[in-house]
């Protein structure tokens, strides 16, 4: 979920008395560390958030050890945790200072970690050398860029942590968005006057509700997963054909558009979607034209990075649907998927239809995001600090850190190069092999077939003819032993064949050993008169002999060491 | 005894042969099938011992049992990592037997001739059966025992060359004399003029000038064919001596030695075509050596090689899930088999997946690293073929190659100039990581630039095999 864009609210004059009072706190807290020893270690702050209803807080007790091992000290404004549950109490168990003012924290934290986009009172209190990690809205924030450069502080942005799998463990986007699609489903059923599942109960038969999800990113899947799991028949939408695959996963039915267009690489964006066309927006829009009376419930989340959400649900097919049905836009802090939408309000059309604009989803469930965002920041920190010494080291060498960084050394770095590492791999591109018909098929095996019976019967002819041509001119005693020869010749092929591959060195010395019945012939000669003929076969003999005891010993040498695990 | 018994024996015989080679298709039935083997032999040894024709049988008991106990030490002591070489060295027995026993058939063919009426009746053994000859059995005769003395002296130079090669004791590259297949060619044409004068009134020169020029054929077809194309060629020795045997078995009219010789000939025309099948090659391409004409010039490898020492290969083993190793003649020469087999132990009890992929002619046999992992104590059912492992590289997280090259070149694949194109090779390169365990930064027995060794998830991990592993077996944890 895109963050808004409040660097201009909160600016009210509790300001003046508020630095007043942090300057006070500020020295009175120098004065009690100069008293009480020389504390080397970084500091993390959390501030309470500053705009009205965001619950959300930026360290959690559990975040805030984990901190600590990384070798950082936590502090923390009074009553940041408690619109997401967490005391102070449980924050000074965990080991965090509590301090009572958003500037005295300020002035004593060496980095600040928080939710929202800071204010230009925040963003004042920031000093040189002081890191700032927060999601920042960089792209249509200037002046909040060049202020901070200006105080030379170094701001990381939580949502331009590049959607590389190395930084997964920090997409603070993806963390948040899964809260929203979660919450989306469960505030649609909160304003859905019905069942989500199907029944058949002895009071009459109820139909399962249809959802529709628009756009599957993060926030999409999760909706799918919740409404799939509340029993709802789940379709899906989105530009990219090839996230197909993860709707059907999350069990959605994927809505396919009869379009031909080569579709959406979305390994070239990082993994979002880019515009599309006029021509697939209108086919699109006909599609969820076609839809719109069906659906009970609709979630759009359709959004593009940098420009406003696109207009999908039109108000004639606001107009379309049956009374009681619900629209979710998750989209509304960038202008809505829907015509009719407003941003942070819940209205009912004149036909029933109940839109929901809410822009604080992962707000409203404050607990699970801020445990889930204080993650988030930690692992910023972990890669922040390789040596785990507290100290940070901002490698802008890194794709991840120098991509999140948005200002550092008085500069504003935003935007950062494109990551050396593609977060997604380009598609591999598909062989283009034909897909045989049917008779194809049919008409290349036969041909096979037939080449190969040619191949055989030309062989076997030629074997029949030289067969029958020594037969002319041998005696019979030689043909009988040419026919056992054939055969044994065929024997040995067809045997050989189903000799399997890893015992083929065994084979090798069996033969070998086998083939030593060469003995038989010299023990036939070695009887027979001259001398020389005796020396010889004796010869024989003795290297057949060899051979005989030899390959048979080895082979089974080897075949018990054949072992099955 | 009658010679009904000897051929009822000699039945019995063929089969128990048969089913010894049938038996080898599974690693249990091999066991039994060695014993159908030796009885089979036993049997046919005694069988002719007793039979008629066969004289001076104390002799032949003493030369046999003296023989076989140098058969016996060697097979005890051989290291399994020499089994090529102890192949092939037994090749060249039986090579060397069939041309003594062609030429005493000759020799006992030309004394009968040369008798009168009276002795040859007087005559027992062989002789008397040559003396029942007709003529033109006589010619078939001559034919049969001049092509067993042919393929026997062929079988002879060319096994002790292989066993030379194997043993590192003559270079494995193919080296030719000039004139090169020329050469063979003419002694090979030489080789039947010889025939057609031994056959008009059978000089002992020509089988003797003709035995010279075989032996040369032996040595220098062998010569030309390089290290890596070795499994053929010893397949392809075994099949030679097959043959031997079964012309010298028509020579004497014996039909046991052409069952078994056909039989063992048969076996290894098809273990050879099965090898040569493997590595995408025509079977005479091999045999004539060298790897053909060139078809352009090898793509250019770009990028580096990437060292890597232990640490880094050990913390990667301990992060993965599925390994695979793929061995080569290096894990042979290194003799690291029972290292990799500690090591397979080790990541198997932490619950990790270890696969082996051979490739049908890794190292210098067939079959050779399969008995090398067995004789580790491997598991041979985690030992997998190519083609049952192949499909898994891209779900795989580590891929552990062990001193084999032209196996796993990807260049069989992407090049089509490469002279390995077209042969089917293990695509290690697809698993997430590579690591290639090798002693330098050379190319292969076959000399091609490798280049799976610049790919970006390769690591090579440089250094005699045995020691790079043991020294990773004290880092898995």
């Amino acid at each position: 979920m895109q963050m808004k864009s409040a660097a201009n609210r909160g600016v009210t004059s509790p300001l003046l008395w508020a630095s007043l009072r942090a300057a006070v706190a500020g020295g009175a807290t120098k004065i009690l560390k100069n008293l009480k020893w020389r504390d080397d270690d970084l500091k993390i702050g959390t501030p309470k958030e500053i705009l009205e209803g965001e619950n959300r807080v930026a360290m959690t007790p559990d975040s805030a050890k984990a901190l600590q091992k990384l070798g950082y000290d936590c502090v923390i404004e009074t009553g940041a945790g408690v619109g997401a549950g967490f005391r102070d109490a449980d924050y000074e168990a965990a080991g965090v200072e509590i301090v009572k003012t958003a500037a005295a924290l300020f002035k004593e934290a060496d980095i600040v970690a928080k939710v929202r986009v800071p204010t230009e009172a925040e963003l004042k209190r920031l000093r040189k050398g002081q890191t700032l990690i927060t999601f920042f809205n960089p792209a249509e924030n200037e002046t909040g860029l060049e202020l901070a450069a200006k105080k030379g502080a170094s701001v990381i942005a939580m949502e331009m942590v590049p959607r590389i799998s190395r930084a997964q463990k920090m997409d603070a986007l993806s963390s948040m968005a899964n809260i929203a699609g979660y919450r989306a489903v469960i505030e649609a059923g909160n304003n859905f006057g019905r069942f989500f599942t199907g029944q058949v109960t002895a009071a009459g038969k109820v139909p399962p509700a249809k959802v529709l999800v628009v756009g599957a990113g993060v926030a999409g899947l999760a909706a799918i997963g919740t409404a799939t799991s509340l029993g709802a028949i789940t379709y899906a939408f989105d530009v990219r054909p090839e996230v197909a695959e993860q709707i059907e996963s999350m069990g959605a039915e994927f809505v396919y558009l009869d379009f031909e267009e080569t579709g959406q690489d979305s390994a070239a964006t990082g993994g979002y979607a880019a515009p599309s066309s006029p021509e697939f927006r209108e086919k699109q829009l006909e599609k969820f034209r076609e839809l719109a009376p069906d659906m009970d419930i609709v979630i759009t989340t359709a959004l593009i990075p940098g420009r406003p959400a696109p207009k999908l649900w039109t108000e004639d097919m606001v107009a379309a649907m049956k009374p009681g049905s619900v629209i979710v836009d998750l989209a509304a802090e960038r202008g809505g998927n829907c015509d009719l939408t407003k941003p942070d309000e819940r209205i009912v059309t004149d036909n029933g239809v109940t839109i929901i604009g809410y822009t604080d989803f992962p707000s409203r469930m404050a607990a699970q995001a801020s445990t889930l965002y204080a993650n988030n920041i930690r692992h910023m920190m972990d890669d922040l600090t390789p040596e785990k010494d507290g100290k940070p080291v901002h490698n802008m060498e890194d794709d991840v850190i120098r991509g999140a960084t948005v200002t550092h050394g008085g500069e504003v770095t935003y935007p950062p190069p494109p990551p050396k590492v593609k977060a997604i791999a380009a598609p591999a591109k598909k062989p283009a092999e034909k897909e045989l018909t049917p008779e194809e098929r049919k008409a290349r095996e036969l041909a096979e077939f037939q080449a190969q019976t040619k191949r055989q019967v030309t062989l076997l002819a030629i074997g029949a003819a030289l067969v029958l041509g020594v037969g002319l001119i041998a005696p019979a005693s030689f043909m009988q032993h040419l026919i056992v020869f054939v055969l044994s010749v065929f024997i040995g092929f067809q045997v050989i064949w189903n000799v399997s591959h890893s015992l083929h060195t065994p084979l090798m010395a069996v033969t070998n050993a086998i083939s030593s019945i060469i003995i038989v012939g010299a023990l036939l000669q070695i009887g027979s008169g001259a001398w020389l003929v005796v020396l010889l076969a004796a010869l024989s003999v003795f290297m057949a002999g060899i051979n005989i005891f030899g390959g048979f010993l080895v082979t089974r040498r080897m075949l018990a060491m054949f072992q099955k695990s | 005894m009658e010679l009904g018994f000897t051929t009822a024996a000699y039945v019995v015989a063929a089969v128990l042969f048969i089913l010894s080679l049938g038996g080898l298709s599974g690693q249990e039935s091999a066991k039994r099938a060695v014993w159908y083997g030796i009885v089979g032999m036993g049997l046919a040894v005694f069988a002719t011992l007793i039979g008629p024709g066969s004289g001076l049988w104390l002799l032949s008991l003493l030369l046999l049992a003296g023989g076989g106990a140098i058969g016996v030490v060697v097979a005890q002591r051989v290291q399994m990592t020499e089994m090529p070489q102890l192949v092939a060295a037994m090749h060249s027995l039986v090579g060397l037997a069939a041309v003594f026993v062609g030429f005493n058939a000759h020799i006992e063919a030309a004394r009968v001739a040369a008798m009168s009426a009276v002795d040859r009746a007087a005559l027992s053994g062989f002789a008397a059966v040559l003396a029942h000859k007709t003529p033109v059995e006589l010619s078939i005769l001559q034919v049969e025992l001049f092509l067993g003395v042919f393929i026997g002296a062929v079988t002879f130079t060319g096994s002790v060359v292989a066993f030379g090669k194997l043993a590192g004791k003559i270079t494995s590259k193919a080296t030719k004399l000039p004139g090169g297949h020329m050469l063979n060619a003419g002694a090979a044409a030489l080789s039947v003029i010889l025939l057609l004068v031994y056959l008009n009134g059978a000089p002992l020169w020509a089988l003797v000038l003709m035995t010279l020029l075989a032996f040369f054929i032996g040595y220098h077809l062998i010569m030309g064919i390089g290290g890596a194309d070795m499994p053929v060629v010893v397949s392809m020795l075994n099949s030679y001596s097959g043959w031997a045997a079964a012309a010298i078995g028509f020579s004497l009219g014996n039909d046991l030695l052409i069952v078994v010789g056909a039989l063992v000939g048969s076996s290894g025309a098809i273990l050879s075509y099965i090898m040569c099948k493997a590595m995408n090659r025509s079977f005479i391409s091999v045999i004539l050596g060298g790897f053909g004409g060139d078809g352009g010039p090898a793509a250019e490898i770009e990028g580096e090689m990437v060292a890597i020492e232990a640490e880094g290969v050990a913390q990667a083993l301990n992060d993965a899930d599925s390994v695979i190793i793929v061995p080569g003649y290096g894990m042979a020469v290194a003799q690291a088999q029972q290292a990799v087999s500690e090591l397979t132990a080790r990541l198997r009890a932490k619950g990790k997946t270890v696969r082996f992929g051979i490739h049908p002619v890794a190292g210098r046999l067939p079959g050779h690293m399969n008995v090398l992992l067995a004789e580790a104590r491997v598991p041979y059912d985690i030992v997998l073929e190519m083609d049952e492992i192949n499909d898994d590289f891209p779900q795989t997280d580590v891929a552990i190659v062990i001193g084999s090259n032209d196996i796993v070149n990807p260049a069989a694949q992407e090049d089509p100039n490469s002279p390995i194109a077209g042969m089917p090779v293990l695509e290690v390169w697809k698993a997430h990581d590579v690591f290639v365990m090798k002693r330098g930064q050379g190319t292969g027995y076959s000399g091609i630039e490798n280049p799976l060794f610049y790919k970006e998830n390769t690591r090579m991990f440089y250094g005699d095999a045995k020691e790079s592993i043991t020294k990773l077996l004290s880092l898995v944890d």
